[in-house]
């Protein structure tokens, strides 16, 4: 009962990082950008959000609502300003750039927010459970792991049901082929970073209504969310979310043999992973 | 190219397809010239200020031989990443692993096994080389921007072991015993040699140590560039597949600069922490020291040179001392400049200066020069 107990648990934490996972999936997967940012782009999110509900004395919940267009906005902006320069050039450039914003973000959250650790408080919910058959589930992780459906479902309607979704696939598939159709690929990009930023808002109201959060964080959901991409295969959606859940499996296994394990647990199966399938579980043909 | 054709005969048919335009059949004798006469000049001076350098403790303060120790280990840490990232195409984010390794690899040996500091500074580096062995073989899985991200990886694993083993002090770390501080090759004599107390005959052992570090990765460096290896390395850089193609063992030496450039970082790590005399897993892996600071140092000195990482280094600690003190406003601009450099001057600040004098100190191309008869 209890390896049970805890699989479940490790499914349910699956999600969470299936949420971290899908922003940076969806960067790789239409520019081919690997952003070091990632992880603190979900933190800055966060302090947004945090930042909206104690100023208008709004439930987080509403305020990542509010946060949506200009996290959007801000995603947009990042990427027309700064990385669509990158996307030309070698893969030096793009992976420094990020790696610097990510020194920027920090110390700016740093400054305005100081060290101290944060949580979204959503008055009750984050510890209610429910029981079904003696195995008893966090509301919390529950709703985190159907959001990560309901966000990944989403991308993929989007992705293969929608004309902006041909467009972003084109412009992922050959740049220069969709530039003669009329795409312009850096517009395309800047709509794909908005879009990951939207998708970086919602992992962030669960990262914050689930866990303790403070500005040094970000490198470490980068690390889970680079995981489970690799792990599920590059390019893969739905690989995305087996990719999470195997590494919310495997950390918490090692959780429940010592709490110290938990992250090193996850670590060690993600290398064995690419040992072995170093395209992943389920890569994309 | 085998090294000991320096001097080539060609007649101006056999050279190539070209016959057409051949118009005088007179033999010229070419030289394959590596050296230009900046370098020449360069490598005198340069020898020179390393003379300069061990002599330094002689007549600096504390406080300056304190600041050329980090400048050293800088430029030692910085050189091995531009040869990874600037020569091999290997761009690693966890370079932290190594230097980690190398520390820790230092306190074990000194604490457990009760040997010499200074010596085991160099037990460490092989060790770490060692290692980076297996590690290699991992992260030589995945390519191109997964090869970064995984290299991290690889370093947290390497720092969350260090914070669950209990004998080095776990989570907390440790100090070097103090017998093991006030017993070192080389501290009598400098104790002896500069009449200053055990204190400061440390700090010069160790900076001597740091100065020997740097002097030999940047000729084992430059040696690379010059050889059949560094041919390599220039083919690889210039198209992968083309170097293939024409038969280089693409992964196999981008693993020998691997190698290379952790057992360097495992060499600086190791002499860090012994000046240090303290070691805690998040200082010996932290990733914005030893691994944003350092792409920081390459980028603003010029990534794919040798004199790049040197300036840099210099520009760092500068930069450092005067604005240090603004906190996170000063790291935010570090970010900045290091964003702005990267997109509007890639080739840093030795390459604009390169590229607009012609000058090169540490000259890696290999020229056809033409030698009159007789």
């Amino acid at each position: 009962m209890s390896l049970t107990n805890t699989i479940i648990q490790g499914v349910l934490l699956g999600g969470l990082y299936a949420l971290y996972a899908a922003g940076l999936s969806l960067i790789f997967g239409v520019m081919r950008l690997v952003n070091l940012a990632h992880g603190d782009f979900i933190v800055l999110a966060a302090y947004v959000i945090l930042a909206l509900a104690s100023a208008f004395v709004i439930p987080p919940f509403f305020a990542m609502l509010i946060a949506l267009p200009f996290l959007f906005a801000l995603g947009w902006a990042i990427q027309r300003v700064i990385l669509n320069r990158t996307v030309e050039e070698n893969l030096l450039v793009p992976l420094l750039v990020t790696f610097g914003l990510q020194i920027i973000i920090q110390n700016g959250l740093l400054q305005g927010f100081t060290a101290d650790s944060r949580r979204l408080s959503l008055g009750g919910i984050e510890t209610a459970s429910i029981s079904l058959g003696g195995i008893s589930f966090g509301v919390m992780p529950l709703l985190t792991f159907v959001a990560a459906i309901a966000v990944i479902g989403g991308m993929s309607a989007l992705f293969y049901m929608t004309a902006m979704g041909r467009m972003l696939r084109a412009t992922s598939d050959n740049r220069t082929y969709a530039q003669i159709v009329g795409i312009n690929p850096h517009k395309v990009f800047a709509i794909a970073m908005g879009l990951a930023f939207i998708v970086i808002a919602v992992a962030a109201f669960f990262m914050g209504a689930r866990s303790n959060f403070d500005p040094s964080q970000g490198p470490a959901r980068l690390l889970f969310a680079f995981e489970a991409v690799v792990i599920g295969g590059l390019g893969s959606l739905w690989g995305t979310l087996a990719g999470g859940i195997i590494l919310g499996v495997s950390q918490a296994v090692g959780a429940a043999i010592h709490p110290q394990y938990q992250i090193l647990a996850g670590h060690i199966v993600f290398l064995l992973i690419i040992l072995f399938r170093p395209r992943g579980l389920f890569p994309k043909q | 190219m085998s090294s000991q054709s320096n001097t080539l005969a060609t007649n101006t048919n056999a050279a190539g397809t070209s016959g057409v335009e051949a118009a005088a059949p007179a033999k010229r004798r070419y030289r394959v010239v590596v050296d230009t006469p900046a370098s020449k000049i360069a490598m005198a001076v340069m020898g020179l200020v390393v003379l300069l350098l061990f002599a330094a403790p002689a007549f600096v303060e504390r406080a300056v031989l304190q600041d050329l120790i980090l400048i050293l280990l800088l430029i030692g840490l910085a050189q091995c990443w531009n040869l990874l990232a600037g020569y091999a195409g290997l761009i690693s984010v966890g370079q932290q692993a190594f230097v980690g390794m190398g520390a820790y690899g230092l306190f074990y040996v000194v604490i457990m096994m009760g040997a010499d500091p200074l010596l085991s500074v160099l037990i460490s580096a092989v060790f770490v080389a060692l290692l980076s062995i297996p590690v290699g073989l991992v992260v030589f899985r995945l390519q191109g921007a997964y090869f970064a991200v995984v290299t991290w990886v690889v370093a947290e694993v390497f720092r969350l072991v260090a914070a669950i083993w209990p004998a080095l002090g776990g989570g907390t770390g440790t100090a070097l015993p103090r017998n093991a501080t006030t017993n070192m090759i080389g501290l009598d004599f400098a104790a002896e040699m500069f009449g200053v107390r055990s204190a400061a005959a440390r700090e010069i052992v160790i900076y001597w140590g740091a100065l020997a570090a740097v002097v030999m990765i940047v000729i084992v460096a430059y040696l690379i560039l010059r050889s059949r290896l560094g041919l390599a390395l220039s083919a690889i850089k210039d198209g992968e597949v083309a170097a293939e193609s024409v038969g280089i063992d693409i992964n196999r030496i981008k693993f020998i600069v691997y190698v290379f450039a952790a057992f360097g970082a495992g060499l600086i790590g190791a002499l860090y922490f012994l000046q240090q005399a303290r070691i805690s897993p998040d200082a010996a892996f932290s990733v914005i020291d030893w691994t944003a600071y350092v792409i920081f140092i390459v980028v603003i000195g010029g990534l794919g040179t040798i004199e790049g990482p040197i300036i840099g280094a210099i520009v760092f600690v500068l930069l450092r001392s005067a604005f240090s003190a603004f906190g996170p406003w000063y790291l935010m601009f570090l970010g900045l400049l290091a964003i702005g450099m990267m997109l509007f001057a890639p080739k840093g600040l030795w390459g604009m200066f390169s590229s607009a004098t012609n000058i090169q100190l540490f000259p890696t191309r290999k020229r056809l020069v033409a030698v009159d008869e007789d």
